[in-house]
């Protein structure tokens, strides 16, 4: 086990990952020279060259295009979208096209294609750098929706998208990049998608989150645990594949649930949670789901954002309120 | 491979006056000792932006240092009821506009999106994301086309911007329809770390032969050649000649964002090479040598900017946040019941900490 934050943990599987397979390579804005505008892949030009580790011009579209080709030509492109909130230039791209290329070519051409990009607020960055937006990629079916919390998820996660064979959109939280740190297993270690992990056990209410929620969650848990209820949170780790039997276990287990996510809350995945939980889980809910999320309204400028997305606090209030009803 | 494109300059590095006939230029020593005040002026800004960036008052700052002239001559070359569209760089533009400096402040200090108002000041909001403002433009000059008024529209952008398809697609509309619209682009040699040879094969100026209108290269730290040069393309739109491009040839010198560290990526002595070509040293230098500037003049501009500096320190540090609530204004003309619901919800949640006495 070594301790690192998700950025170390996010470099160094991408080194092992260009090390194992020769056809994997790294494309991105920056990703070269500059070694990620993050670092999240410094030195890996150095290690293996830019045939392998690419500079492209800065184009959104491009890249998702071009990773698209290249896949199909056999490599196994590996791309860095500086932003989650620019990745609406390259929309079509991941949507219309990267998503569907299997489907419409009856399998013939499947796409092993995986975009990272950070997201999520919390940073003070300008407007469109914080975006939540992961529900907008769930309605494109044949991309997977990765979303880790940990530094051991990321590389287990990532190690998975890189050697699947359907595209993967990873999205990778942005104020967790030095601030999550944790242990990682030295040693290959793939998280099978569709497999949410049990990041607190407690009986009285379960938190749903994922990403940079998670943290939050369980500080949440932290607080309602000197009040004396016992919060289970659970980390979803993919949207897409959800894993619907360990969401519907969790929330049984207690009969309560509160879904906490940066997106807005308007058709957000909670509101998926939410219909998975009353297809499975209903007769066993003592209250209804509760959903802690930002407004309907644009991400706000940053030195109001910590009012926008969800606070400890805020999570707090909803359970209580949950613990109450019913 | 292309030539080398011829570069349009008036004033070369060592402050020597260039008589070019095609961009006759012939201003006042008032206009002259004008252009070397806003160059001064918004290089002081830019400096006092990135020292408060770096003791925490900005959440960022994209610094303009190197790029005055570029951006003070394309300023000064718009009338006052042309429109410019900027990118999120564009202070000097700002500053000849009129824009005050600390509502630009309050974008990157994360108050608001930009204080500024658009319609007031023919400047457009920042825009963030690479290159949208370029389609905008195009759209407006459209529209000002339809109007039959006399208004040209300037377009901002950077080398990075060429890369982008959206480019593309408004330099192609802009021509299609004549429009009056003019783009300027500073060519700072950088996008980010991507050099500009990863970029493109041609200079930037002879793209535009592709899309059908004339592509010109300017020296973008000459502040005279950058005003005749858009001053005319300017022109030439407002009169019906349709669209020109303009590669302003400058260079970045400092980094992209505060959050960038350009040692990485590029070498001390390319950044030495291009200090001595200076948009200010060489302005100053003509303007001494020709007796339009005195020791007096140049001790009142520094002055001058001390004084704006300590204006903008005191302003932004002053500039608190806006009330949270304000976030569920202006999403609609008229706020949907379910938004508004949002609002109650948010506006009792606050409530309930201050009864609880926090």
């Amino acid at each position: 086990m070594s301790t690192l934050n998700m950025l170390q943990a996010i470099n160094a599987t991408l080194r092992a990952e260009l090390a194992r397979d020769e056809r994997v390579m790294v494309l991105g804005q920056d990703v070269g020279r500059l070694g990620g505008v993050f670092r999240a892949t410094d030195g890996l030009l150095d290690e293996f060259g830019a045939d392998r580790v690419v500079d492209m011009p800065l184009a959104e579209a491009a890249i998702v295009g071009a990773s698209i080709g290249l896949a199909a030509s056999g490599l196994v492109p590996v791309a860095e979208l500086q932003f989650l909130g620019f990745s609406h230039q390259a929309f079509h791209q991941i949507g219309a096209q990267l998503a569907r290329m299997r489907y419409r070519s009856q399998g013939r051409f499947p796409m092993p294609v995986v975009l990272r990009a950070p997201f999520g607020g919390g940073v003070r960055t300008p407007e469109l750098h914080s975006e939540a937006l992961e529900a907008q990629f769930v309605q494109s079916p044949g991309l997977a929706v990765v979303t880790p919390a940990t530094p051991a998820d990321a590389k287990g996660l990532l190690q998975t998208a890189v050697r699947s064979s359907d595209p993967v959109l990873f999205c990778e939280p942005l104020r967790g990049y030095r601030l999550v740190t944790g242990e990682v297993p030295d040693e290959d270690c793939p998280i099978p998608f569709g497999r949410s992990r049990v990041a607190r056990e407690g009986d009285d209410v379960t938190i749903v989150a994922w990403s940079a929620a998670v943290q939050v969650a369980e500080k949440a848990a932290d607080v309602l645990a000197e009040e004396g209820i016992s919060v289970m949170v659970l980390d979803l780790r993919t949207l897409v594949p959800l894993d619907e039997t360990g969401l519907i276990e969790a929330v049984a287990a207690t009969g309560r649930c509160v879904v906490v996510h940066e997106a807005p809350l308007s058709a957000g995945f909670g509101a998926e949670v939410v219909a998975t939980v009353n297809d499975g889980a209903f007769w066993s809910l003592e209250a209804p789901v509760a959903r802690v999320a930002a407004p309907d309204t644009p991400y706000p400028p940053g030195r109001i954002e910590d009012l926008f997305v969800p606070t400890v606090a805020r999570v707090v209030a909803a359970v209580r309120a949950t613990v109450k009803a019913g | 491979m292309s030539t080398v494109p011829e570069l349009v300059q008036l004033l070369t590095p060592e402050g020597q006056r260039v008589e070019d006939p095609t961009h006759a230029i012939d201003l006042s020593a008032d206009e002259l000792r004008g252009l070397y005040r806003d160059l001064v002026l918004v290089r002081r800004w830019d400096v006092e932006a990135t020292a408060l960036q770096r003791q925490g008052e900005l959440g960022l700052w994209p610094p303009l240092l190197g790029q005055e002239a570029a951006q003070v001559g394309a300023g000064h070359a718009l009338q006052p009821g042309d429109m410019a569209f900027p990118t999120y760089r564009e202070h000097g533009v700002a500053w000849v506009r009129g824009v005050d400096p600390l509502h630009v402040m309050s974008l990157y200090r994360g108050v608001d999106n930009g204080g500024w108002d658009p319609a007031e000041t023919g400047l457009n909001l920042y825009t963030i994301v690479i290159p949208a403002q370029t389609l905008h433009a195009t759209g407006y000059a459209m529209g000002v086309q339809r109007d039959g008024a006399e208004t040209a529209v300037l377009a901002f952008l950077g080398d990075g911007a060429t890369s982008q398809g959206e480019l593309s697609e408004a330099m192609i509309w802009a021509a299609s329809f004549s429009a009056p619209v003019v783009f300027f682009c500073q060519n700072n040699q950088y996008a980010i770390s991507a050099p500009i040879e990863r970029q493109s094969r041609v200079p930037l100026a002879h793209r535009a032969a592709g899309f059908g209108f004339p592509g010109v290269r300017v020296d973008g730290n000459d502040v005279l050649a950058v005003l005749a040069v858009t001053r005319a393309a300017l022109t030439a739109a407002r009169e019906g000649q349709g669209p020109t491009f303009i590669e302003a040839f400058t260079y970045r010198m400092g980094a992209h964002t505060t959050s960038d560290d350009p040692t990485r990526y590029r070498l001390a002595h390319e950044v030495e090479e291009w200090r001595r070509r200076d948009p200010i040293a060489r302005l100053r230098t003509h303007l001494e040598q020709e007796g339009i500037a005195d020791a007096d003049f140049l001790a009142a501009v520094e002055a001058e900017g001390e004084e704006l500096a300590a204006r903008i320190r005191r302003g932004t540090i002053a500039m608190q946040p806006r009330p949270a609530v304000t976030m569920f204004d202006a999403v609609y003309a008229e706020q949907p019941p379910p938004l508004a619901a949002q609002r109650d919800e948010f506006l009792a949640y606050q409530a309930s900490f201050e009864e609880a006495g926090r």
